[in-house]
C-alpha cells in the first residue's frame, strides 16, 4: 500500500470522512446565516446562541416532557424558529433601514444575553443527551469505525441543505423571496405580503440553526458555550463562500470540513486556524468570496 | 505594636458589650471564573463554600467580622491581577481565595506576596505554585497536576496500561499535565508511544481519537480539562474506541464533568480527587447544605475552599491579626483536620498535604441517583501524592 507523507491511506480516508461530518455542521449553520444575510441583509450573530438553544430545547423536551430525539428533531427547530420570529418582530424589524452594523450589534448582544441566561440556569459543564437507540452502534468500514449517528448527520444535513437550496433557487416561493429582497416595494405592489415573508425567512434560517443544534446534542456537550465556540468558524465559512450565496455556503461548509480534517492529520496544532488562513487568502484574491458575485 | 493591639482589643471588647475577647475585621476575596469553562467547578459555589466556612467557624461569636466579596477573573491573568491589586490596595482584602486557571493563580500569588496577604489556592493545578514560583504567602490547598498524575497515571499503568498516547490541550496546563503524567508512567514501567497537541478549546476530537487508536496504545491519556475532556470521552465512546479495548484516562476530571457525561458514557473511567460528596455522613450533610444553595453537588475545589478558609480563620483567631506572613506561618505550623479533606498538614512551601483518592465511575446499574457516580478504588497517602518539597521553597526554616 502506498503512503502519503507517512500517513497510511486507510487513516487518510477515515480523516476525510470525519472532515465531511464536521463539514455537515458548518454547512447547515452557514446555510442559515447565508439565507438570513442574503434575504434580510442581517448579519445574524445570534446564530450560535440559537444553535445552542436547539440543543437545549431538545434536552428540555426529553427531560421535562419525555419527548425523544425524533420528535425533537422537528419540534426543537420549530420552537427555536418561533423564538426567532419573536425576535425579528420585536427588534430586528426596526433595523432594516439602518446600516448592517446595527443588526450585527443587536444580534451580538442578544447572543450574549441568551448564553448568559442558559449559563445561569444550567451551568457551564453541559448536560448529557443520549444517542437514540436506533442510531447507536456503528459500521466497521475496514479503514475506520463509522458510528451510525455520524452517518445520519451527513445524510440529514445533505437533505436539508439541498432541499433549502432547491426551495430558494428553483421554486416560485423562492423566486418571490429573491424578488422581495431586490425590490420589496414592487413585490409588495403585486400583492405579496413582504414583511410576512421576511419574518418567516428569518424564522426558517433560525430554525436551521436549531436543527443543527439537535443534530449536535448527542455528540457534543450540550452547554451554553457550544454555539459561541462554533459561530466564528461558521462566519469564516460564509465569508469564504461569499456572503449571501446559498450554494456557496453549502459547498464551502463541506469543503472546509475536509480541509480541517486533513490539517488534523498533518499538522494538528494548526487545525484551529487553517480556516482563518484560507479566509485571509480568499479575501486577498477574491474579496467577494469563492461563490459570491462582485457587488 | 503590642500596646496598639491591646488598645484595639480593649476597644473592640468595649464595643461588643464586653462579651468578646477580640474584634478583628477580616475580608476574604473569592476570585475565580464565574462565567467560563470553570464556572461550575469553582464559580459561585466557592463563594457559598467560603460563607459556609465563616458560618461554621462561628466567626462572629469569636469576634471576627468576616466579609466575603467575589469577582470574575475570566481566566485572564491581566484581569485577575488588576482585581487582586485593587482588592489589596483599596478594598482592604486580607486573603484571596480559590483562583482556578494556573496562569491567573501564578499572577495572584506574586501580588499576594508583595502585599502581604494570604493566597488560599484551591482551583489551580500547576505545581509551579509551590515550586518554581513558590511564595511564603501561598497556600496551595486542594490538588496539583503531580497529585493527579500520581493518582490516575500510576494506577492505570500499574493495572496493565503500559503504552500511553496523550491528547494534550495545547497550552501551559495541558503540557505540564502531560509531562507530569509521562514521568509517572515511565517510573511505573510504562512507555509513551505518542501524543497530539489539540488546539484549545476544541469540540471535535474524532480525528485525534482515531490517531490515538491507530497508535496501538493501551491507554489514551486526556491531558485537558472541562468541556474538552467531556467531548473527548463522549466521542471515544461513540467511535467504539473504549469498546475495542483501549482505555481512557482522564487526568483532570471533576464530579461536574462526570455528571455532564452521565454514567452510561463515563462508566469505568478512573479519576483522582481530593473529595467526593458521598464518602460518609459528614460529607453528605455538608454537601446537602451546599446543594440547597447551589442546586448541585460540590466539587473538590469547593470542599477545598471550605477547609482552607476554616484553617485560615483559625490562624486569624490564634494570631489575633491578619498579617500575611504570620498567618501563613501559623497555618504551616498547625495541622488541620475536618471531614472533607481529612488530616491536612501545610508544608513549608505552602503545599497542603492530605490524602488523595482514586475513584472509578459507576456503571448505570450501580448508580442510584443523578449524582451517585463514583466509587473509591484506593487511597493515595499524602506523602506519595505530592512532589517532594524543594529546599529553596521551605519558608519555615530561617
Amino acid at each position: 500500500m502506498f503512503e502519503l507523507l507517512g500517513i497510511p491511506p486507510q487513516a487518510l480516508l477515515g480523516q476525510l470522512l470525519l472532515g465531511l461530518i464536521n463539514g455537515s455542521f458548518y454547512a447547515v449553520l452557514s446555510l442559515g446565516l447565508a439565507v438570513i444575510f442574503g434575504l434580510l441583509n442581517i448579519i445574524n450573530f445570534a446564530h450560535g446562541a440559537l444553535y445552542m438553544m436547539g440543543a437545549f430545547v431538545a434536552w428540555m423536551l426529553l427531560n421535562y416532557a419525555g419527548i425523544g430525539y425524533w420528535p425533537a428533531l422537528i419540534l426543537a427547530p420549530l420552537i427555536v424558529g418561533v423564538f426567532g420570529i419573536v425576535l425579528e418582530r420585536l427588534m430586528l424589524s426596526r433595523l432594516y433601514h439602518l446600516d448592517h452594523l446595527y443588526g450585527l450589534l443587536l444580534t451580538f448582544g442578544l447572543a450574549l444575553i441568551i448564553q448568559g441566561l442558559f449559563r445561569n440556569y444550567y451551568g457551564i459543564s453541559g448536560l448529557p443527551y443520549r444517542i437514540p437507540d436506533a442510531l447507536s452502534g456503528g459500521y466497521n468500514l475496514g479503514f475506520m469505525f463509522l458510528p451510525k449517528y455520524r452517518g445520519w448527520v451527513v445524510v440529514a444535513s445533505l437533505v436539508v441543505c439541498f432541499g433549502t437550496w432547491f426551495m430558494i433557487e428553483k421554486t416560485r416561493l423562492g423566486a418571490y423571496l429573491r424578488a422581495a429582497t431586490e425590490n420589496p416595494v414592487l413585490v409588495g405592489a403585486f400583492g405579496v405580503n413582504v414583511p410576512l415573508m421576511i419574518m418567516l425567512t428569518y424564522g426558517f434560517g433560525v430554525a436551521l440553526a436549531g436543527f443543527a443544534g439537535v443534530l449536535a446534542a448527542p455528540i457534543y456537550s450540550v452547554n451554553p458555550n457550544m454555539g459561541a465556540d462554533l459561530i466564528i468558524v461558521v462566519f469564516a465559512v460564509v465569508v469564504i463562500g461569499g456572503m449571501g450565496s446559498i450554494m456557496g455556503a453549502i459547498l464551502t461548509g463541506y469543503f472546509l470540513g475536509l480541509i480541517e480534517g486533513l490539517t488534523r492529520v498533518f499538522y494538528p496544532e494548526g487545525s484551529a486556524v487553517v480556516i482563518f488562513v484560507i479566509m485571509a487568502i480568499v479575501l486577498l484574491f477574491k474579496p467577494e468570496g469563492l461563490f459570491g458575485r462582485a457587488a | 505594636m503590642l500596646r496598639k493591639l491591646a488598645l484595639g482589643t480593649a476597644l473592640g471588647a468595649l464595643a461588643a458589650g464586653g462579651a468578646l475577647a477580640q474584634d478583628i475585621d477580616v475580608k476574604l476575596g473569592v476570585l475565580n471564573d464565574r462565567s467560563g469553562v470553570y464556572a461550575d467547578i469553582a464559580g459561585e459555589g466557592s463563594v457559598v463554600a467560603t460563607r459556609m466556612a465563616v458560618e461554621d467557624f462561628k466567626a462572629a461569636e469569636k469576634g471576627l467580622n468576616v466579609e466575603v466579596i467575589s469577582a470574575d477573573h475570566q481566566n485572564k491573568p491581566d484581569v485577575g491581577s488588576n482585581i487582586a491589586r485593587q482588592w489589596y490596595d483599596q478594598d482592604g482584602v486580607n486573603a484571596i481565595v480559590d483562583v482556578p486557571t494556573s496562569s491567573v493563580a501564578l499572577a495572584v500569588a506574586q501580588i499576594t506576596a508583595d502585599k502581604n496577604g494570604v493566597f488560599l489556592a484551591s482551583g489551580p493545578g500547576s505545581t509551579e505554585l509551590t515550586r518554581e514560583q513558590c511564595k511564603p504567602t501561598t497556600i496551595h490547598w486542594t490538588y496539583d497536576t503531580a497529585a493527579l498524575a500520581n493518582g490516575t497515571g500510576k494506577a492505570v499503568t500499574e493495572a496493565g496500561g503500559k503504552k500511553w498516547f496523550f491528547l494534550t490541550a495545547d497550552y501551559a496546563f495541558g503540557h505540564s499535565l502531560e509531562e507530569n503524567t509521562s514521568n509517572v508512567v515511565k517510573e511505573s514501567g510504562g512507555e509513551v508511544v505518542g501524543s497530539v497537541d489539540v488546539p484549545f478549546p476544541a469540540t471535535d476530537f474524532s480525528s485525534f481519537l482515531l490517531q490515538a487508536q491507530s497508535s496501538g496504545a493501551d491507554v489514551i491519556g486526556l491531558a485537558n480539562a472541562g468541556g474538552d475532556t467531556i467531548n473527548a470521552i463522549k466521542q471515544a465512546s461513540e467511535f467504539g474506541i473504549t469498546q475495542a479495548g483501549q482505555k481512557l484516562a482522564g487526568l483532570l476530571i471533576f464530579i461536574n464533568d462526570i455528571h455532564a457525561l452521565g454514567a452510561q458514557t463515563a462508566q469505568g473511567l478512573q479519576m483522582t480527587s481530593a473529595f467526593y460528596w458521598d464518602t460518609d455522613d459528614e460529607t453528605r450533610d455538608w454537601s446537602a447544605r451546599f446543594e440547597e444553595q447551589m442546586n448541585k453537588k460540590p466539587s473538590m475545589v469547593h470542599a477545598g475552599v471550605y477547609s482552607a478558609v476554616m484553617h485560615y480563620l483559625g490562624a486569624v483567631e490564634a494570631t489575633g491579626g491578619t498579617d500575611g506572613d504570620q498567618i501563613a506561618a501559623w497555618m504551616k505550623e498547625n495541622p488541620y483536620e475536618d471531614a472533607l479533606m481529612g488530616q491536612v498538614q501545610v508544608r513549608g512551601d505552602g503545599r497542603a498535604v492530605h490524602d488523595m483518592y482514586l475513584f472509578e465511575v459507576k456503571t448505570p446499574d450501580e448508580s442510584e441517583g443523578e449524582w451517585d457516580l463514583l466509587k473509591k478504588v484506593s487511597t493515595i497517602p499524602g506523602d506519595q501524592a505530592f512532589l517532594p518539597m524543594l529546599d529553596e521553597c521551605d519558608f519555615t526554616k530561617e
